[in-house]
């Protein structure tokens, strides 16, 4: 393989290593469809940010984009918790005003923005070795892998500091709360993660597949271990599995590499579920 | 350059076309949506949203060229077998059913994009116009997509009619429903197609992230208004035809905006109107009701106190300060204050300097809610044989709630009697 081909490979590993991480929490949570509605409903704020700026590089983008997730988030609760909308509307109803305005601005900057709306969905991984920074000498190194590694690190990070709290509001929300863990602190702090991961990575893979590389690694590891350290590892492998053997189908077929990683990912989930769902292992009621 | 004029604009045969197939197809999503929004399955309709698109590619592969009725076909199986997947992800494993939609969601739309980047590096990969389905392409409708797209919206609506009695039983009592002897499998198999060949139809309009809109947002703004179905049914088809025709028209008039998020736009604007301004349901309207309700026992707390302070020093009637009625009650000054200026306004009490005294009418209503206080202690002792010691905060809660009806039936229950379980009189209007 070229080192081209490394250089992609090793961009998406690091992207899902971190979104393996924080998805198995939102599996856990029951919020996985929430972090669906974030990934979309960062659209306006990045474009905005866009727009302000005129640029990529720019942490104006992340701001933005991290407002307007917790921004969804908030719409969200706003409209479950006072306006007495079912959960699930409230979610149906926020991401898709929040995408709709999204798009509206990047129609109506066509031009001033270099943005499309293709590149929200599949993302532009395949450029990643393209986008070189250089730091004083002349060998250049991909701004997303710098950007996937400082995720990465920004995730392990917060989950080091955050791990025990977040497991107790994850498995039992009213203890948590009862021995007075900030739970709500902790349900923001972890959206804004969230946003932030999905911005981050944005690019690399786009809005909606990033979505996938969140639930489908973490779901698959729920399948196969429900203690919570195990299963962050398997989530972690599966998510790396679905890294190479989407670059290996992409190039094969010539088709998007997000997209194969998630249908890779996609065959683990189901593989996985088959052989559960056929062979309960051990008798024990697994299911 | 000369204006445009707007009536030339509206009576462009090709602004009809496109206004006449998204008022149909949105009006078709959003029947269909308010059933999956009463059963909760909202979601379910942005994961079927999304799944549809493998199927589209795989038909377009199989047959070489983009014919609408292979490409219904395609979506409609990829969109049940999405909605299956889903079906024995929650039902059969633990994993919950909001990860069953995401993950399921997520799976088929990554299969999807793939098979569409693929078909785009085919020889005949150029005229596949799939990206259409991502984004929708309203304003390209033709007169032939009309016929299509426009008659599947009204077999659709015609549908929703003609299972009008078996889904909203099915929706609001499933058990009931099973026990009358309702087919539930089969209903939910004809309301699962019905949703699938909705969202093949609309994703045309608005593309596979707007879908979920389309059936949510009418249902989720009609709801703010009314109670019952029938009313909601017609509230989100017009709020649906309205977004679809003024989404339309903008794109028209301005014809870089695509037209999906425009029609979206309008379904959001008048949900959030709804939702926080509908009279009664509405979240101002509820913050208001609560509002006036914590005023209501906060002014009855307070002519209780008076009323205890009187009892307590067996005066008959004297002016007292508010440090006096702080003794009976601990209230928080401000709130005791604006609650004394608010009964003064209603004339329940009489104000001298700084100090008041219970007005006839104040003297009446605290009774009253002495009186209902005491009768709910005597009925919990009576009847329900509490101790003693349990029965007050109970009677504090109910004493702002009970009717003159459920009043009047407490009294001949307990057949008039004249002290509580603690033995304090119960005041009665012409004591």
């Amino acid at each position: 393989m070229t080192s081209e081909a490394w250089l992609i490979i090793a961009t998406a590993a690091l992207v899902a290593t971190s979104t393996a991480l924080l998805g198995s929490f939102l599996v856990l949570r029951k919020m996985a469809m929430l972090g669906d509605a974030i990934s979309h409903a960062v659209l306006p704020g990045i474009v905005i940010a866009f727009m302000l700026s005129g640029e990529r590089q720019n942490m104006l983008l992340l701001l933005g984009a991290a407002l307007s997730g917790l921004l969804a988030s908030f719409l969200i609760e706003l409209l479950h918790r006072k306006a007495r909308l079912q959960e699930d509307a409230s979610i149906g109803v926020s991401f898709t005003w929040l995408f709709a305005i999204g798009v509206l601005l990047i129609s109506a900057y066509t031009g001033q923005v270099d943005l499309d709306q293709e590149c929200v969905l599949y993302g532009e991984i395949a450029y990643v070795p393209l986008d070189l920074v250089y730091f004083g000498t002349n060998t250049g190194v991909p701004r997303p892998l710098i950007i996937a590694g400082g995720l990465l690190l920004a995730v392990i990070l917060y989950l080091l500091i955050s791990f025990k709290a977040l497991k107790l509001v994850s498995f039992n929300p009213d203890y948590a709360n009862a021995i007075g863990i900030k739970t709500q602190l902790w349900h923001f702090s972890f959206m804004a993660m969230v946003s932030l991961t999905t911005v981050l990575a944005f690019e690399i893979v786009g809005a909606i597949l990033i979505v996938a590389l969140l639930v489908v690694p973490a779901a698959t590891a729920f399948l196969w271990s429900r203690a919570l350290i195990p299963m962050l590892l398997l989530a972690v492998i599966f998510g790396l599995v679905a890294s190479f053997g989407g670059y290996g189908l992409a190039t094969t077929i010539d088709g998007s590499i997000a997209g194969a990683m998630v249908s890779v990912a996609g065959l683990l989930f189901f593989v996985s579920l088959a052989i559960r769902l056929l062979a309960p292992s051990r008798g024990e009621k697994v299911f | 350059m000369e204006r445009p004029d707007y009536l030339d604009i509206i009576l462009d045969p090709s602004l009809l076309v496109v206004i006449g197939g998204t008022v149909l197809l949105s009006i078709s999503a959003s029947l269909v949506g308010t059933f999956t929004f009463l059963q909760k399955r909202s979601l379910v309709g942005d994961a079927v949203a999304h799944a549809i698109l493998p199927g589209v590619a795989v038909a377009f592969i199989l047959r070489g060229e983009k014919d609408p009725l292979w490409l219904m076909a395609g979506a409609l199986v990829s969109g049940w077998i999405a909605i299956w997947l889903m079906n024995l992800i929650s039902t059969r494993t633990k994993l919950s059913s909001d990860t069953a939609i995401a993950a399921v969601l997520s799976i088929f739309f990554g299969i999807g994009i793939l098979l569409i980047t693929y078909i785009q590096g085919l020889a005949n990969g150029n005229q596949a116009g799939l990206d259409q389905f991502l984004f929708g392409k309203a304003a390209a409708m033709r007169q032939k997509d009309l016929m299509i797209y426009g008659g599947l919206a009204l077999l659709l609506i015609l549908a929703v009619f003609l299972f009008f009695k078996e889904f909203s039983l099915m929706s609001f009592n499933p058990d009931f429903a099973q026990s009358v002897g309702l087919p539930l499998g089969a209903l939910n198999f004809v309301l699962n197609s019905l949703m699938v060949l909705a969202v093949a139809v609309g994703i045309q309009a608005v593309g596979v992230v707007l879908m979920a809109a389309l059936l949510i947002t009418p249902s989720a703004a009609a709801r703010s208004w009314t109670d019952s179905l029938k009313p909601m049914m017609l509230i989100s088809a017009l709020i649906a035809a309205f977004s679809a025709f003024s989404g339309s028209l903008l794109s028209f008039v301005a014809p870089s905006m695509p037209t999906g998020p425009w029609i979206v736009m309008g379904l959001s604007l008048v949900a959030l109107f709804s939702l926080f301004l509908a009279p009664k349901r509405g979240m101002l309207a509820r913050l208001l009701q609560q509002k006036q309700h914590q005023r209501k026992i906060r002014d009855e707390n307070i002519l209780k106190a008076i009323y205890h302070y009187q009892e307590r020093s067996n005066a008959k009637q004297q002016w007292l300060h508010e440090e006096d009625i702080l003794e009976v009650r601990a209230f928080k000054k401000e709130a005791l204050t604006q609650g004394l200026k608010h009964l003064s306004r209603k004339g329940m009490v009489l104000n001298q300097a700084d100090r008041i005294q219970l007005s006839k009418r104040g003297k009446v209503e605290a009774k009253r809610i002495v009186r209902l206080h005491r009768l709910w202690e005597m009925y919990l002792s009576q009847r329900l044989r509490l101790k003693a010691d349990h029965i007050h905060p109970n009677a504090e809660t109910m004493e702002h709630i009970i009717s003159p009806e459920i009043e009047a039936q407490l009294l001949k229950e307990l057949d008039y009697p004249d002290l509580d379980p603690h033995l304090s009189p119960i005041p009665y209007e012409h004591d």
